[in-house]
């Protein structure tokens, strides 16, 4: 029996509104367990998640495997650099192999867009898609969603602007995908060498400089500037990527109101946002790694579906 | 046969009950030293809440209160399908050596009240911990009974108690009613 976001999270473009409040409402008590002392609780026993790690990853990897281990899940690590992908085995065999051992789910994080989604048409098993390629990353765009909520309530009509490296970002898509069916109005601003073509099309407003959106916004989540981009000649230099888009306390004080500052990390101080502005008041950027976590084990909890063929035998016993 | 829905407790003798279970909580702690009150989601909170608005206004003392949500601690999460809506646990006190009491609306299989067992002890070591019920409805499937009891009623198993309060339903009262598939 599929649970109610079906057998696989491989992004948010596939769910529907609903279905992305289900997981932040259920989120919400989820955060509860992790200010226990004994922050745990049985609903996984028995379970086995393979946290499958094709891509350098620190916070995700963790955040998963906190959220695995909260609920009481067993769970491996597989990372590329060490295990037999480095010996030329392909995707598929290694999940097969991992599943023939007899396991539940599958969190993979791929360079290749789309990994997940090949993998989940292959395997039983639930796949959680923990960022692919430039695709999406939807756990990452629900826990932005969620720190959202906590501020502002609705995010019906509320103005978010997602700054800097759009065109490779996964989380760039997650959030436009996720907040525009909530109902949020959703802008990208970054140097158009930087934002995908037709990026209009998915429904969002372009702003060529960063002092029009910060006027504009709610909230900004700012992006990862990833350093190998200058090399290939997406930016002129750094120092003026900072200049000219960079998000300084200097800009924000301009703006007709006080914007909530979002940062997926790992943050490049200095480069796409200032120390003072990361560490300021109106930063939750802490408050998106305790969420990621509340968040996945949100996801965890609605994935791990009951076994239909003991539904039945035990609907009689319970009330 | 679906019958008419019959009334067990109104408003006013759910009432009476609350504060007869309210002076029995107090006499069974011999007091109200170390007292926490905990309500399980969902009509349990509610109810806890009342009693001990009942006992605060008694006393003249301020009693400690919690929610507890044992739904990630059910026996049937393996089983069931759709998955269960997890309401919010709250309880920020330490238990450790406290006198625990436990509110719930209906005392049925007494697997909620294993599950809240098992997900107290996560919380620390109390020095006590008492059950109340508003209704006990017979029909155990686990060795677990109540200190404090409410109303005793016997209901068929096809048959359902449907706890109704003013905070969640609009008004206060307890009916038994024919189950149609209600689990």
């Amino acid at each position: 029996m599929p649970g109610p976001l079906g057998k696989d999270l491989l992004g948010l473009a596939p769910l529907s509104a609903d279905q992305i409040r289900l997981v932040l409402d259920t989120a919400v008590p989820f955060r509860e367990i992790s200010e226990r002392t004994i922050k745990k609780v049985p609903t996984l026993r028995g379970a086995t998640i393979v946290n499958l790690f094709f891509e350098a990853s620190t916070r995700t990897r963790i955040s998963f495997e906190f959220a695995e281990k909260r609920l009481s899940a067993d769970t491996v690590n597989v990372a590329a650099a060490g295990s037999s992908v480095s010996k030329g085995e392909t995707l598929v065999d290694t999940a097969r192999n991992l599943e023939a051992m007899k396991i539940d789910m599958v969190v993979i994080r791929h360079s290749a867009s789309g990994a997940a989604r090949f993998l989940a048409e292959r395997i039983e098993s639930n796949v959680i898609n923990a960022g692919d390629g430039t695709n999406e990353h939807p756990t990452q765009g629900l826990l932005d969603m969620l720190t959202l909520r906590d501020r502002f309530g609705d995010l019906a009509g509320r103005k978010i602007c997602i700054v800097g490296d759009v065109l490779h970002s996964r989380v760039a898509r997650s959030n436009i995908w996720g907040l525009t069916k909530l109902g949020a109005e959703v802008a990208v601003c970054g140097p158009r060498s930087l934002l995908p073509n037709a990026i209009e099309e998915m429904g969002v407003t372009v702003f060529d400089r960063i002092e029009q959106a910060i006027e504009w916004a709610d909230a900004l989540n700012v992006l990862r500037l990833q350093l190998e981009r200058m090399q290939a000649g997406y930016i002129p230099s750094l120092r003026e990527y900072n200049r000219v888009f960079g998000v300084t306390s200097a800009r924000l004080e301009q703006a007709p109101r006080d914007l909530l500052i979002l940062h997926p990390g790992p943050m490049n101080r200095g480069v796409e946002i200032d120390s003072d502005v990361a560490d300021g008041p109106h930063s939750v950027i802490l408050d998106q790694v305790t969420n990621g976590v509340a968040v996945r084990m949100a996801v965890l909890y609605l994935l791990a579906g009951g076994k239909p063929e003991l539904a039945e035998a035990a609907k009689k016993g319970n009330a | 046969m679906p019958t008419k829905p019959t009334t067990v407790l109104d408003a006013r003798a759910l009432d009476r009950t609350l504060r007869r279970m309210a002076d029995q909580i107090i006499e069974l702690n011999a007091g109200c030293e170390n007292l926490v009150i905990v309500g399980i989601q969902r009509r349990g909170v509610q109810l806890a809440e009342r009693i001990v608005r009942i006992i605060e206004a008694q006393e003249g003392v301020t009693v400690a209160s919690g929610a507890l949500d044992i739904t990630l601690y059910r026996d049937d999460l393996q089983t069931v399908g759709p998955r269960p809506v997890v309401g919010a646990t709250s309880l920020p006190w330490t238990l450790d050596d406290q006198r625990v009491v436990i509110v719930d609306d209906v005392l049925y299989t007494g697997r909620t009240i294993r599950a809240a067992l098992d997900e107290l002890a996560d919380f620390g070591r109390p020095a006590r911990i008492a059950l109340a019920v508003l209704v006990d409805r017979g029909g155990r499937e686990l060795p677990i009974h109540a200190d404090i009891v409410g109303r005793r009623i016997d209901v068929a198993s096809d048959q359902r108690v449907d706890v109704m309060i003013e905070e969640l339903d609009g008004r206060d009262e307890v009916v038994v009613a024919t189950r149609d598939e209600e689990g």
